[in-house]
């Protein structure tokens, strides 16, 4: 009798390592993905250091010492190898974060977690092909590792061309086999977001309990949906792009190459046209977490519901005939220049609308600054930054100035680095509760949030300065009139990376504290049905499916 | 933390037009922060216990909506014109220099009768004696070159951009010019140099190992040190150099005298 009592959903929880390896459940699979992210982070995080090392002083610090170190060659060698590794640098550098940390943070690791919760849907609509989405990661992710050491140009380790892997520098310019490894990679993970895509698109229409419509839907799960369509209307044509490089590369294809009657700047339309997409794929989950999170602790329920959801719509469809922004000085005509102005300019209306809709949602409310609200409200004014920089550069004839210098860099991390990053972690201290069922130290927590404020801050606002100056990017050495503020950034990364012990640091503080959180740490703010769920939620959720009113 | 200053029409255009945009965006800033420090210190807990239930208000969505659009206007007004300025030369140009980029030094071709053409390299700590360029404030390091595109004051120059193996990017920050440099095709663009001077730029597209190491330096002269310079360079690059560097010199001490 006994035996018939355990009997419940929990007993089919597979033990060990078939738990991992074979999941199909959306929380463990969920689970995987964030410590994926969280090493992938740790690694892009480690490059982005050793560039600001680089980078403190004019003059070429490390990098020489680098490439003896890891590719065993000295003297002018060691020098020219080291130039060829910054550039590997940069490049693995913007993959590994927008490939490998930030997506698999917000999609695969928080969507993956909470959609199907927040729907009231047991689990993901194809919980195998989640598990393959997964596995499909890791092995994307040692292929682009793997670049690292074997030769791209003469004397080079490393794909070397920027993440943009512009032709004909990832063709001709670079004819050993890390660009390759590093195609495979991209081919790889981008079939993990596909299917991962189909997947959110089939559980968010075919799964949500009864009685919620898609006009009650929570705005995370709506934040998900719009980027699952992103994801799955650009991602194919990158992964065309890539394999004519591929061709290019090793067929005697010359889609890009000039001298067989192809032209390079076509690979810059079809990147850009999966590339700007991609960067709204990367920030508008973190809009739908902030949704929640402001809500939340200010115990009011969204404002303009509807018209946040429809300002994502709008932002991930504009988002789709914007991409020529990004190229402005290739020799486009005046009057393409002068479309890719206004409807570049046409997404900051969106985009306000949520600004201002998320301030309306503190208005009135009765506010209380637990974490997760720290880093929501770091969001906001740190997005809003990015922001008005990004109407800076959608004008054409500002940006002939500010192309492909340090302003640009600036923008992108703000939307970016200070944007959805500041999304995930917010996203990390408002859930983490109810993934682990323990509550974390909210100084720790706290602590994590002013180091890293400060240090991005420091790290990027001081680069607009040496945009504006002239300094352009992806440069292993500038002049010396560039120095001061390139110091103050270098300052920057390492209080930053000093931010990410302490996160680390919080996570084993509160694994082996074991504070109990309860179902609800967050009060009656916290509306959505993840909240009557108990902490951890049971292994497999919704047996019963809840009733929406 | 500024741009550098202007040496042609086209960047003292563009230098306003951020100063300009510079008017919207940073009240705009702060005006976010105001309402986000506002809203965390009026409605904190302890201070408004009931939260409100408002979450809809037709009237402040048409505002936030139509107020932006308004804002874009403005902006868009002198953007369009500023776009628009910077491919209508203002006069037609009276000389035309083609510019490949190679990696990783630059080609330059004086398309006149009887062409003139040389490459410009990065100039080595170990040249700089044998060029008479030891001044570091004039030849700073990764900037200066061991041949310097020379062009008239107050004369529009056509400016031909390509590459010859992978992208570069030609850019003149004082000019307002960046055009990228693509094997297979040849974009164009112009500048009209108001200032005499020596004036730096650098490869702005990533070009493999050496990206950071191909500046482009253009010295702007008065009509009479061109001509004579032409003449020269054609028989003798380096020594219609270094006659050029002289008069320059030249003229300086003359004029700090007549101070």
């Amino acid at each position: 009798m006994a035996g018939a009592a355990v009997h419940d959903h929990d007993d089919h929880k597979p033990k060990g390592w078939v738990r991992w390896v074979y999941s199909t459940n959306h929380k463990d699979i969920g689970t995987l993905y964030l410590i994926f992210a969280i090493i992938a982070g740790i690694l892009g995080g480690f490059l982005s250091v050793m560039m600001r090392w680089e980078l403190a002083e004019p003059g070429i610090q490390i990098f020489h010492g680098l490439a003896s170190m890891v590719y065993g060659v000295d003297g002018d060698a060691a020098i020219d190898a080291g130039k060829s590794m910054f550039n590997a640098f940069t490049t693995a550098h913007g993959l590994v974060m927008i490939f490998f940390m930030v997506m698999p943070a917000l999609i695969g690791g928080f969507a993956n977690w909470m959609v199907p919760i927040m729907i009231g849907a047991p689990d993901m609509a194809f919980p195998r092909m989640n598990n393959i989405s997964f596995w499909l990661l890791p092995p994307a992710f040692i292929l682009l590792i793997l670049s690292a050491f074997v030769p791209s140009a003469p004397g080079a380790h490393g794909v070397g061309g920027g993440w943009t892997i512009y032709p004909p520098m990832s063709t001709s310019g670079q004819p050993g086999p890390a660009m390759d490894l590093a195609i495979l990679s991209l081919h790889i993970a981008g079939a993990s977001s596909i299917l991962g895509a189909i997947n959110f698109i089939t559980t968010i229409f075919n799964m949500r309990a009864p009685g919620m419509t898609l006009h009650k839907m929570p705005l995370f799960a709506w934040s998900v949906l719009i980027t699952a369509f992103l994801l799955l209307l650009s991602l194919p044509v990158l992964a065309g792009g890539i394999t004519m490089l591929l061709t290019d590369r090793n067929f005697g294809t010359t889609f890009f190459a000039p001298e067989g009657g192809g032209d390079p700047i076509l690979f810059q339309h079809l990147f850009w046209f999966f590339g700007h997409p991609e960067v709204y794929i990367l920030i508008l989950p973190g809009f739908g977490i902030v949704s929640h999170i402001v809500s939340t602790f200010s115990r009011k329920p969204v404002f303009g519901y509807l018209g946040m959801a429809y300002a994502m719509v709008a932002i991930g469809a504009v988002g789709f005939v914007v991409w020529a922004h990004h190229m402005y000085t290739t020799g486009l005509s005046l009057n393409t220049q002068r479309y890719f102005v206004f409807a570049t300019m046409v997404i900051a209306v969106p985009t306000g609308v949520k600004i201002f809709s998320w301030i309306a949602t503190m208005w009135g409310g009765s506010i209380s600054m637990r974490t997760p609200m720290l880093w929501a409200i770091g969001f906001i004014f740190l997005f809003t930054v990015g922001g008005v920089t990004g109407v800076q550069l959608a004008n054409a004839g500002l940006d002939r100035a500010l192309h492909d210098t340090y302003y640009v860099v600036a923008h992108f991390h703000y939307v970016l680095s200070l944007g959805a990053v500041f999304a995930i972690f917010a996203a990390w201290y408002y859930w983490f509760p109810k993934m682990t069922g323990y509550m974390y130290s909210s100084l720790i927590a706290r602590a994590h949030f002013w180091v890293t404020f400060v240090g991005v801050n420091l790290v990027f606002f001081p680069q607009h300065f040496l945009g504006l100056a002239g300094m352009p990017r992806r440069y292993i050495d500038y002049p010396d009139a560039f120095a001061g503020w390139n110091m103050v950034s270098s300052y920057g990364s390492y209080i930053s990376a000093f931010g990410v012990l302490i996160f680390l640091f919080g996570v084993f503080e509160a694994f082996s504290k074991k504070r109990i959180a309860g179902a609800n740490p967050w009060g009656e703010g916290a509306t959505t049905l993840e909240w009557q769920l108990s902490s951890p939620p049971p292994y497999h959720q919704w047996e019963q499916l809840p009733k929406i009113k | 933390m500024t741009f550098q200053p202007a040496a042609t029409g086209i960047m003292e255009m563009i230098t306003w037009f951020e100063h300009y945009t510079l008017w919207f965006i940073v009240p705009i800033t702060l005006l976010v922060l105001v309402l986000l420090a506002y809203c965390i210190f009026r409605f904190r807990e302890s201070a408004n216990p009931t939260p409100s239930r408002t979450s809809h208000n037709t009237i402040i969505e048409v505002i936030w909506t139509i107020g932006p659009v308004v804002i874009l206007l403005f902006l868009a007004v002198p953007s369009f014109q500023l776009l628009t300025a910077q491919y209508t030369p203002v006069d037609e140009p009276g000389l035309t220099i083609k510019a490949t980029g190679n990696q990783w030094n630059w080609d330059y071709e004086y398309q006149i009768e009887d062409p003139l053409s040389f490459n410009a390299a990065m100039l080595t700590d170990a040249d700089r004696a044998g060029a008479g360029k030891e001044d570091r404030a004039v030849y700073p390091r990764l900037l200066a070159v061991d041949n310097e595109v020379v062009v008239p004051v107050g004369e529009t120059v056509r400016v031909l951009v390509t590459a010859s193996d992978v992208i570069h990017a030609f850019a003149m920050p004082a000019f307002g010019v960046k055009v990228d440099a693509v094997p297979g095709r040849i974009n164009e663009t112009w500048f009209k140099a108001e200032k005499e001077g020596l004036y730096y730029g650098q490869c702005s597209e990533l070009c493999g190992k050496d990206h950071a190491y191909m500046p482009i330096a253009i010295r702007v002269v008065n009509e009479g040190q061109y001509t004579t310079w032409l003449a020269a360079a054609k028989t003798d690059l380096p020594g219609a150099n270094r006659a050029l560097m002289a008069a320059i010199d030249n003229n300086t001490k003359v004029a700090v005298a007549g101070n």
